[in-house]
């Protein structure tokens, strides 16, 4: 990797002033910044840790939600998040390995975006708000396609709020080497009606799927999906499946999804 | 047998307690002063013309000592091969150099044009950015069909063709071939590809370069399989330097598979370095420099039938392959489509007519060669899948087709269409067992239990043959072998007993420190804790050809044999004089000498000390000491065999396959440690359930590897795999090493793949899928789901 400044604040305003700095760049777990480093694809002057920062971590529940801190590691919401909202706490317990889960966290995986990561899919069939250092953004307005949010230059994601719902599954198909999702789907089943967010397959990243959803909301059961399909043309297409493959597993994970709620 | 096991001890093995807890010593852990480091710029283009390449600015980097291009290496020879292939016509194979260094175009992504030292590896990796690199991209040849046509781009101009050669085995049985398929009561054809495969062992590859000026001697510390070979190919071949003044080490290695049998570039290029520079030289690969720069395996397009009579008996055998040697010849490559597996193509059948064409094709990718079971997995997976489908078009069973056609248990040894000789085995006895340990009996009632949870279950059988312990060094030399293929072994006998066992077979992961310790406690009847092999170091250990082809066991394990029983010889004379007696009533038992019929004996210590502290010792009739080299050249191959069965489910939703059972029945003749074969067979297992189901190089029309990371080459893991079921019960010896051993490194990762895909076309057979007749490796959920919905 390049050289640069390594700064490991301990409060977010710190951390603020530190990326107000040109050429700085937060560092969280590093699962994903790190590799890429070492391959010299990215050469930041400065990394800002945002793991020193105390408010940025831990697992709460607050008034049927639950916020989880920005540099909170998928570990510790596996644990944590268990028994309010256990589809969450599973999604992130089988997140990549143990290494990757003991460091890597909920905030660099929402502001990486990656189209195939679980977390996204999460938040967005949560209703999540986002909390940076400066506002709150809702998750409808802050995945913004492939590896792209609303986050603003310097702006660091503080903490997440995700409402609790009545019943929520995560379903993941698993690439078979990244094991990230090749396709995942995540069904939250709110008292005013279902949201449906697949992650892995569009080229547009994580959406919602609406059509399921009225469908759902309306009678929540496999069956509802029936007749329901997706088509494949702005899908991923690439060595571990078609646009095709990929619409057709949207269908078959989120009548699973909602099976396993 | 001794305490600490013998032959037939499932003994720990003793190696993991320093790879365990974090000992091992591995080439990058070797760290020399004053050592340099070594960074490679590499063609990030598959075919270009290299028109220049500037280090002026690179070498004014910090830290820089010296960038080396091909230029500097204008004095050396390319890097050889060492199989030479006559083709159909009686010509040579199409043989292009191999520089070094690019030489005025580059073939294949990852080709290395250029070298940067510094004092740092960041210094270097700097620098290597800075290496000005002028490339004309030129289209690539990636298709092995398209390559060999007559206006194809060439990847060698120089040699005219792309084409290495093509090859035809036995060239005189072609036309009585074609008879028999004119005659024939059916004709099963079956086209497929054998997906080429990175080997990824755990520890890249590594290279450090030593070089002591006083005294003109070269080191060279690497990764290898094989230290010999590499002293040899790259010390006659290539750098012009005698084997007094270059020693090659290959410390702890972490997997090899293949992929480190071979003298690579780097290897040449560090030794160069060090000596030019005067410095230590270390060049560690990284995880993707492995992915473009290894050796790859398999990668063969086949087109195989089969001919039968009325009665279902076969009466022939012919195929069509085109074999992907990448762009230039890796060492052993030629041989590994030809006599590696042309041999093999008569599988456990009494298939009286066979001829096999292979065309060897040059292509712009990384070069080939052999990879866990080379060539005989390439054999075994299309006559295995072929079998297969022709039980199915005649509406037999599977099993009982290739019971009908197999080797009669009188019918060794079997001399096969395909030259070679089976010493022994007994097809029917391994199919009978692992229909056994499978529970084939059951297995309708665990189908339909799978069926109404939604899965289609299929089982799926193969019945592998293997030529192991390569090989009659005559023999291969009238095939085109550059190298002799025996094997060495100096066993030292020390002062006081103990023994220090130096063999020219390399462990890296086989369990040789263990299992070869094991055969010389049985012999000598000690303590297996008194006796340390010592391997991998030209300057302790007598020439050795190394490990691959399961050969390290049966014939580096026979050479250990000759030297021991020269120990013993030696030994019995020495008792015979300490004892009064004579030589002939001398017997050796659990490490005592004693005179037959008498309670007169002398232990082992006893003897040791004599020789090596010889007060009464017959000295005008023998000299002190005790020590013994000897080489072993084996008179055949062996022939390890077995059937495997497979039991998979897959989810027609989503086109995954799961492997819910896997069992296998091995013959590997006798066994020094059942635990050590157990976990062989288990690794190869995996390795083959890996290509079978998840390991593919794609390549884009850039010749670009797609799957050129973890990120999308997919290695199994251990949630890919069930428990295993293995035995090794089945035994018939093999009649012609004094072990009776015939190698257990290669079985699984031969015999799996096709039971894999036969269980899969099994599974969509019995769900009423019987248009789809082949799927190709690797069986992926897209691949499946496509072949349902396509
Ligand atoms: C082997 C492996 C397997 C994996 N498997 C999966 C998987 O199955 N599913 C999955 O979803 N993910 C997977 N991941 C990714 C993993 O979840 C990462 O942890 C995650 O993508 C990034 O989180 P991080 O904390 O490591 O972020 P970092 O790598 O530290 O940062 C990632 C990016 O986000 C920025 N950033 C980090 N934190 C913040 C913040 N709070 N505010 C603003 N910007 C920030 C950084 O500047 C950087 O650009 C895997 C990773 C690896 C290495």
């Amino acid at each position: 990797m390049y050289n640069f400044e390594f700064v490991k604040p301990s409060s977010i305003a710190e951390a603020v002033k530190a990326l107000a700095e040109e050429g700085a760049q937060p560092l969280s777990g590093g699962q994903t910044l790190i590799p890429t480093l070492k391959q010299r694809l990215n050469q930041p002057d400065m990394l800002v840790s945002l793991t020193g920062i105390a408010e940025m971590k831990g697992v709460k529940a607050e008034g049927g939600a639950l916020v989880i801190g920005g540099a909170t590691p998928h570990a510790v919401v596996a644990a944590e998040a268990a028994a309010q909202y256990p589809a969450l706490a599973a999604l992130a317990g089988n997140i990549g390995d143990p290494a990757v889960r003991n460091r890597g966290t909920i905030g660099g995986s929402l502001a990486n975006n990656d189209p195939s990561a679980c977390y996204p899919s999460a938040a967005l069939a949560s209703g999540a708000t986002i909390v940076t250092d400066r506002r709150e953004i809702a998750a409808d307005d802050y995945f913004q396609g492939m590896f792209a949010t609303a986050l603003e230059e310097g702006e660091i994601i503080t903490a997440v709020r995700l409402p609790i719902p009545q019943k929520a599954a995560y379903v993941k198909f698993n690439q078979p080497a990244s094991r990230f999702a090749l396709t995942g789907v995540f069904v939250a089943k709110y008292a005013d009606g279902v949201r449906v967010a697949i992650t892995g397959a569009s080229n547009d990243g994580v959406f919602r799927w609406t059509e399921a959803e009225e469908a759902l909301s309306a009678n929540f059961a496999p069956e509802a999906l029936e007749g329901l399909s997706l088509s494949g043309d702005n899908m991923i297409s690439d060595l571990h499946g078609t646009g095709a493959y990929r619409a057709h597993l949207c269908k078959v994970l989120t009548k699973r999804a909602v099976a396993a709620a | 047998m001794p305490k600490d096991g013998g032959i037939g001890a499932s003994t720990k093995r003793r190696e993991d307690v320093r790879f365990l807890t974090g000992k091992g010593r591995y080439t990058d852990d070797i760290n020399i002063r004053g050592q340099a480091h070594a960074w490679f710029v590499r063609s990030d283009v598959a075919h270009g013309m290299l028109n220049k390449v500037d280090v002026a600015a690179a070498e004014a980097m910090p830290g820089v000592l010296k960038v080396f291009t091909a230029a500097d290496f204008a004095g050396v020879g390319g890097i050889p091969c060492g199989w030479q292939v006559t083709d159909r016509f009686g010509k040579p194979m199409l043989e292009p150099k191999h520089p070094v260094l690019a030489e005025g175009k580059v073939r294949h992504v990852g080709d290395p044009i250029a070298v940067v030292v510094a004092e740092t590896l960041e210094q270097a990796r700097d620098a290597a950015e800075a290496v000005e690199v002028d490339i004309t991209q030129l289209t690539p040849v990636l298709d092995m069909k398209a390559a060999i046509a007559a206006d194809a781009p060439k990847v060698h101009e120089e040699i005219g063709s792309n084409l290495c050669y093509d090859w035809g085995f036995v060239e005189e049985n072609k036309a009585a071939v074609e008879e028999a398929f004119k005659n024939a009561a059916h004709v099963t054809t079956l086209e497929l590809v054998n997906n080429r495969l990175v080997a990824n062992p755990m520890e890249p590859r590594v290279a450090v370069g030593d070089f002591d000026s006083a005294g003109g001697m070269h080191t060279l510390y690497t990764t290898s399989q094989n230290p010999h070979v590499i002293r040899l190919l790259m010390g006659a071949f290539v750098l012009g330097i005698p084997e007094h003044k270059l020693r090659v080490v290959a410390p702890d290695v972490g997997g090899g598979f293949g992929s480190k049998i071979y003298h690579y570039a780097e290897e040449a290029i560090v030794t160069y370095a060090a000596k030019t520079l005067n410095r230590p030289v270390k060049w560690t690969s990284t995880r993707s420099e492995a992915f473009i720069s290894d050796a790859q395996g398999r990668d063969h397009v086949t087109k195989i039938e089969l001919a039968l009579d009325k009665d279902n008996n076969f009466t022939a055998l012919r195929t069509e392959t085109y074999a992907n040697m990448g762009a230039y010849l890796s060492t052993f490559a030629p041989s590994i489509p030809t006599w590696l597996h042309g041999t093999l193509m008569a599988g456990n059948y009494r298939t009286p007519l066979i001829y096999v064409n292979v065309k060897a094709v040059f292509t712009n990718t990384v070069p080939v060669d052999a990879y866990r079971g080379a060539g005989r997995p390439e054999a075994t997976f299309q006559l295995e899948r072929l079998v297969d489908k022709a039980a199915r078009e005649l509406g037999v069973s599977p099993v009982e087709l290739r019971r009908q056609n197999f080797i009669k248990p009188d019918q060794f040894p079997y001399q096969t269409p395909v030259a070679v000789v089976y010493d022994t085995g007994n097809y029917h006895a391994t199919m009978d067992k692992l229909l056994e340990i499978s529970d084939y009996a059951g297995f309708e009632a665990r189908a339909a239990e799978a069926k109404a949870r939604g899965k289609w279950r299929g089982f799926g059988v193969a019945h592998y043959i293997e030529a192991c312990g390569i090989a009659p060094s005559n023999l291969v030399g009238q095939l085109g072998a550059r190298a002799g293929l025996y094997e060495s072994a100096t066993v030292r006998v020390n002062a006081t007993g103990s023994l220090s066992v130096f063999t020219g077979s390399h462990s890296h992961g086989q369990g040789h420190e263990t299992s070869f310790a094991q055969v010389v406690a049985e012999m000598i009847g000690i303590d297996a804790g008194q006796i340390e092999i010592v391997h991998g170091d030209t300057s302790n250990t007598p020439m050795g050809m190394g490990t691959y082809g399961s050969r390290s066991l049966a014939v580096g394990g026979s050479a250990i044999v000759k030297a021991t029983n020269k120990i013993i010889n030696k030994a019995k004379k020495i008792a015979a004089h300490l004892l009064e007696a004579s030589e002939a009533d001398i017997e050796l038992k659990d490490g005592k000498f004693s005179v037959a019929g008498t309670d007169k004996s002398v232990d082992w210590s006893g003897v040791t000390l004599a020789a090596y502290v010889p007060h009464n010792y017959p000295l005008e009739s023998m000299e002190p000491g005790l020590e013994e080299t000897a080489f072993y050249d084996p008179s055949n191959f062996t022939y390890p065999s077995g059937g495997y069965g497979c039991e998979v489910e897959v989810d027609p939703e989503t086109g995954k396959v799961e492997i819910v059972a896997f069992s296998a029945a091995d013959d590997f003749g006798n066994i020094v440690n059942p635990m050590i074969v157990e976990g062989q067979v288990q690794g190869g297992l995996a390795q083959g359930i890996g290509q079978a189901l998840m390991e593919n190089c794609v390549f884009d029309e850039n010749g670009q590897l797609l799957s050129g990371s973890f990120m999308d080459y997919a290695m199994p893991r251990a949630e890919d795999v069930p428990f295993f079921k293995v035995d090794h019960s089945c035994v018939t010896p093999c009649t012609h090493n004094p072990l009776g051993v015939k190698g257990c490194g290669e079985a699984g990762a031969i015999g799996s793949p096709p039971a894999v895909v036969n269980a899969v076309i099994d599974a969509f057979h019995r769900a009423g899928r019987t248009d789809i007749t082949h799927i190709d490796m690797p069986v992926s959920p897209a691949r499946v789901w496509s072949a349902l919905n396509g």
